[in-house]
């Protein structure tokens, strides 16, 4: 029993991780019908700055808190102007072209970014500094740490105050309606061009936030870390519905909660025909399962297929 | 001396066979190396081209005469991006330039489909790092390597979690890949002929970083060791979470977790882990102290390998003039039967191209530094 | 209508004839003969190229995990051809067994998918790839299948009528391999060219602009897109087993989620849709990391280290050529005049 409990406590913080970064992925996507494959790798930028103002900052033997806020705020004002960049020079020109354009112009960005990382930080593991203490407390033989429940709430925060953002402010309005036809908004006075840019900037720092909490979660931070992560959370995100927030939670906890039972029991259920090496087969065979039944996914609305 | 060098393979490359000319005087020999210069696993490469370069120049330094005439060594470094197909391809440019000797490659998955093309060329290759089973086993004639391979490690390792840790119960991880796997392998196998249970096998993969519901898996088939087969980018993350999870066992890992870097990603959870590494330790060895200072002097801190490159050079250099031979198909017989005392021990090759007696040596983190125990 | 030969411009294609005939002597002269087995490789990759053209540049599926198929196809060879099982099947029955496989693949991708376009659809193949690729890596035990992360090793050679492509009887290995991969591309060629121009091609084409209006002019866009998956993954079956044959080893870590964004990079950067830009475009992804080889070695020698690792730059060049490409001349480095114009009015109409 304690071990479901553990199990479910693993799966939770994971896919809380999920959650945070799916829903960069589905901001965008709900406004302007986009799949950003280089979120991802916004999410390991924001890891990278934040762990290197971070070091800087601890030589100059400052308290814990104030770290934390500084390196937090650079590496979002330096993701912000990432995304705003990205979105200006690879995607703005792409806006109206056939479908394929913007998706490989996206990986190739991710490309770009994860390389020009590899060359500024290297290709060693820069190591997130010990320096915010960790409780630990007990529930029926489970575990969960103050970092873990912190990531847990952070995430439901994120989600709570993004919804509050688009369904209840004027820049929400003028967002929504950005998303469900461009041409009439812009008729309506909302300038195009800075909505969207600002949904980049949004997503970025959104990122930002995520990736300094990875990386302080697992220790560590590499240039490659935001392909896998990102291609996690896009599952996320699609399985929960695309575009929809309350579904990137959804799926981002779900396929957080598949991945570690699966892991945890699988190979005790098959007799070890199959184990946790089949832990990354779940995610996608999840997610082709809910395709092929309900193609919008779980909170989605409209039809898998494109307008 | 390394612009000298630069320009001199890049002579080469532009000339190809015709650059032997230049040195008619002398008896040119062209020793390949290849490994990864690029890529997560360059540094590793670059270490093993240093130990081998320092081979190569001590060697002219002294002067080596091959039947009468006196040899000039060359280093031809290749990069093979620890890929298979890239493999192939440094492979065959070696074999078009008639290489005399190949040291090299680092991984397996590179050294296994490069030793076809070496033996269809008739070139002798001796590997400083690669130990899957499977290259030695494909019964080449031209195919060596001075590292203790998989079984010997697994082996080393499995006696001494039943015999010194008096583990009953034994958990396995592994990071599914070739060294992974093979490893993990060979462990099972052993640890289980020494009469210990293994209560779970799980894995991961080489990119991975969440390990909690594996870890949580284990925890409760209550293992006294839990044995994971990877590398550090793996082993330091899944430490920490070990700590968090409360697992009460010992974590022990083998070379590819005993590496400075593992203390680093591990942190506090780092302290009291065990892991194994083939050879002999440099340290105590005079041979391997002097090693240490000439490498030191000219090349910094060794990463890795590098005393196997060396190594694996002065053995190829001794076998050619021992056959009086620069021909790989006249030195071979001589390289196979080679006994010599080197800076990793003794050096000798059984039927397959093994190392024999392969040393293992079992390490444990004691304040912060990796400490050899046996 | 462009046809591979026409006899009114014989004396161009007995040119380019002779030039690919003696191509890998000529390379082999002048640069060395590692170059003729990077020609191996880029014909090796002009099939693969072939066949995701026909998926993405034909039919409009982005299908991102197209290597599953090039994995499928070297599997068959190796676990059929080897001491793996102890079964040495003859190269004459493994070769067409593995197209077929992949192809059966293609379609086992292609059922669950039909009803996903564009996004969808990229994620979806680019998990059946990594699905295909975690099996085999994992298919080791219970069952020793695929070799696990070991591989497979001392595949049996191509040898076709008796012939052994891996012997230097007549020419090099090298060249014989050579020969045997520009055959199979040239049959790849034709395929597709004759393909393109009919009745399927012209279908399939209709689908990519749209589908709703292809399905309303009768096409049944059902059978059509299966047809599409399943023979791009039959020509990516066929590349696998001759990826096989010819390197004699083969192990999951070749069939890398990199390895499928590597072929869509060549048929973007060549122009989507176009034989002869795919070709060129993975002629010039094979070529241009070996050349990149060689920045190391000059700088080595002009400042006595590498300041610009050339592997690094690899991806780094990849990367900004599908943005650049997409950004500048979204219909490739070589389109064809058709896809160009079809581009522009695109443009000029959203301009509109």
């Amino acid at each position: 029993m304690e071990v479901l409990l553990q199990q479910c406590i693993n799966g939770l913080v994971l896919g809380s991780i999920y959650a945070i970064v799916a829903l960069g992925y589905t901001l965008v996507y709900g406004i302007l019908r986009l799949i950003n494959f280089a979120h991802g790798e916004v999410v390991m930028l924001g890891a990278m700055i934040g762990l290197s103002v971070m070091q800087k900052l601890i030589n100059l033997q400052w308290s814990v808190l104030p770290i934390i806020f500084i390196s937090l705020l650079i590496a979002m004002i330096g993701c912000m102007t990432i995304g705003y960049l990205i979105e200006r020079i690879a995607y703005r020109r792409l806006r109206h072209a056939p479908n394929l354009a913007p998706l490989i112009t996206a990986i190739g960005v991710s490309i770009v970014l994860q390389n020009i990382a590899m060359m500024i930080w290297g290709k060693e593991f820069v190591v997130f500094p010990p320096i915010i203490p960790i409780n630990y407390y007990s529930i029926h033989e489970a575990t969960i740490n103050s970092l873990q429940i912190g990531i847990i709430c952070l995430s439901i925060i994120m989600m709570l105050g993004l919804r509050y953002l688009i369904q209840a402010t004027r820049l929400g309005n003028a967002m929504r309606a950005t998303a469900q036809n461009t041409e009439v908004a812009a008729l309506m006075g909302i300038n195009i061009n800075h909505i969207i840019s600002f949904t980049f900037i949004l997503g970025s720092a959104l990122a930002a936030v995520a990736g300094l909490m990875v990386a302080a979660y697992y220790g560590l931070a590499h240039y490659d870390m935001g392909f896998i992560l990102g291609l996690k959370a896009f599952t996320a995100a699609v399985l929960g519905g695309i575009g929809n927030l309350t579904g990137a939670m959804l799926g981002g906890l779900l396929l957080g909660i598949i991945e570690s039972i699966g892991a945890g029991y699988l190979g005790d259920l098959t007799g070890g025909i199959l184990g946790s090496n089949y832990q990354d087969v779940f995610a996608f065979f999840v997610l082709i399962t809910v395709l092929i039944f309900k193609p919008s996914g779980l909170l989605g609305q409209a039809s898998g297929e494109r307008p | 001396m390394n612009k000298k060098y630069g320009y001199l393979s890049l002579i080469l490359l532009a000339m190809n066979g015709v650059a032997s000319l230049t040195f008619a005087a002398e008896l040119a020999v062209k020793i390949g190396i290849a490994g990864p210069l690029t890529g997560p696993q360059a540094l590793l490469g670059k270490d093993n081209e240093n130990g081998a370069r320092l081979a190569i120049d001590e060697m002219n330094a002294v002067g080596v005469t091959i039947a009468g005439q006196k040899a000039k060594f060359e280093l031809i470094s290749e990069d093979d991006q620890a890929d298979p197909r890239t493999a192939t391809i440094v492979a065959q440019k070696f074999a078009d330039q008639q290489i005399n000797g190949v040291i090299g490659h680092l991984n397996s998955g590179a050294t296994i489909p490069a030793s076809k093309i070496y033996h269809d060329a008739g070139i002798a290759q001796i590997s400083p790092s690669a130990t899957a089973t499977a290259y030695t086993a494909q019964g080449y004639n031209t195919a060596f390597r001075l590292m203790t391979n998989d079984s010997q490690q697994g082996l080393a390792l499995a006696q001494y979690v039943t015999k010194q840790l008096k583990a009953k119960q034994i958990a396995i991880i592994d990071d599914r890949t070739a060294y992974g796997q093979g490893l993990a392998d060979e462990f099972e196998k052993d640890a289980k002929a020494a009469g210990a249970t293994i209560v779970a096998r799980e894995y991961t993969h080489d990119k991975a970083v969440d390990f909690t519901a594996v870890l949580t898996a284990l925890k409760s088939k209550k293992p006294q060791v839990v044995f994971f087969a990877g590398m550090s980018p793996q082993s330091g993350p899944m430490a920490r979470q070990f700590a968090n999870l409360q697992v009460k066992a010992q974590f022990v890992s083998a070379d590819g977790t005993r590496t400075p870097e593992f203390i680093k990603l591990a942190g506090a959870a780092a302290e009291g882990v065990i892991a194994s590494a083939p050879g002999v330790v440099l340290e105590q060895t005079p041979e391997g102290k002097v090693f240490i200072n000439k490498f030191n002097v000219k090349y910094g801190v060794i990463q890795n390998y590098a005393a196997y490159a060396y190594e694996s050079t002065l053995t190829l250099i001794e076998a050619m003039k021992a056959a009086q031979s620069i021909e790989p198909a006249k030195y071979l017989p001589f390289l196979a039967k080679i006994q010599r005392h080197g800076a990793i021990g003794e050096i000798a090759f059984d039927a397959k191209g093994d190392i024999q007696k392969g040393k293992v040596t079992i390490y444990q983190v004691k304040q912060g530094h990796w400490v050899a125990l046996n | 209508m462009p046809t591979i030969i026409t006899f009114r411009c014989g004396l161009k294609w007995i040119i380019i004839a002779s030039l690919l005939i003696s191509l890998p002597f000529l390379t082999d002269v002048i640069i060395g003969r590692n170059w003729v087995r990077i020609l191996d490789f880029a014909l090796l990759y002009s099939i693969l190229a072939l066949g995701l053209n026909i998926v993405i540049g034909f039919a409009g599926l982005l299908d991102l995990g197209f290597v599953a198929f090039f994995a499928v196809g070297a599997y068959t060879y190796a676990i059929l051809a080897s001491p793996h099982l102890g079964l040495h099947l003859p190269v004459g029955i493994i070769l067409p067994l593995g197209t077929i496989l992949a192809g059966g693949f293609g379609i086992l991708l292609g059922l669950p998918t039909l009803k996903l376009r564009g996004d969808y659809l990229a994620i979806v193949t680019l998990g059946f790839g990594e699905i295909i690729r975690i099996f085999l890596n994992n298919l080791n035990a219970p069952y020793n299948l695929t070799g696990g992360p070991q591989g497979i090793n001392l595949i049996d050679p191509l040898i076709l009528a008796g012939f052994n492509f891996n012997q230097n009887d007549l020419l090099p290995s090298v060249y014989q391999y050579y020969y045997l991969f520009l055959f199979c591309t040239m049959i790849t060629l034709f395929i597709c060219q004759r393909l393109q121009n009919s009745r399927i091609g012209r279908a399939w084409i209709a689908i990519r602009e749209d589908e709703i209006a292809a399905q309303a002019m009768g096409i049944n866009t059902r059978n059509i897109k299966l047809l599409a998956f399943s023979m791009g993954a039959s020509f990516g079956g066929l590349g696998g087993g001759l990826f096989a044959g010819f390197q004699g080893f083969v192990s999951p870590e070749s069939f890398n989620l990199m390895e499928s964004i590597m072929i869509l990079c060549m048929i973007v950067l060549g122009g989507m849709g176009h034989i002869w830009g795919v070709i060129f475009g993975a002629v010039v992804l094979t070529l241009l990391p070996e050349a990149l080889r060689y920045l190391g070695t000059i700088q080595q020698a002009l400042f006595g280290q590498i300041w610009i690792d050339p592997a690094d730059l690899r991806l780094l060049i990849f990367g900004l050529a599908l943005i650049l490409v997409m950004l500048l001349r979204p219909a490739g480095l070589y389109p064809t005049p058709v896809r160009k114009s079809e581009f522009e009015t695109a443009e000029e109409i959203d301009e509109l």
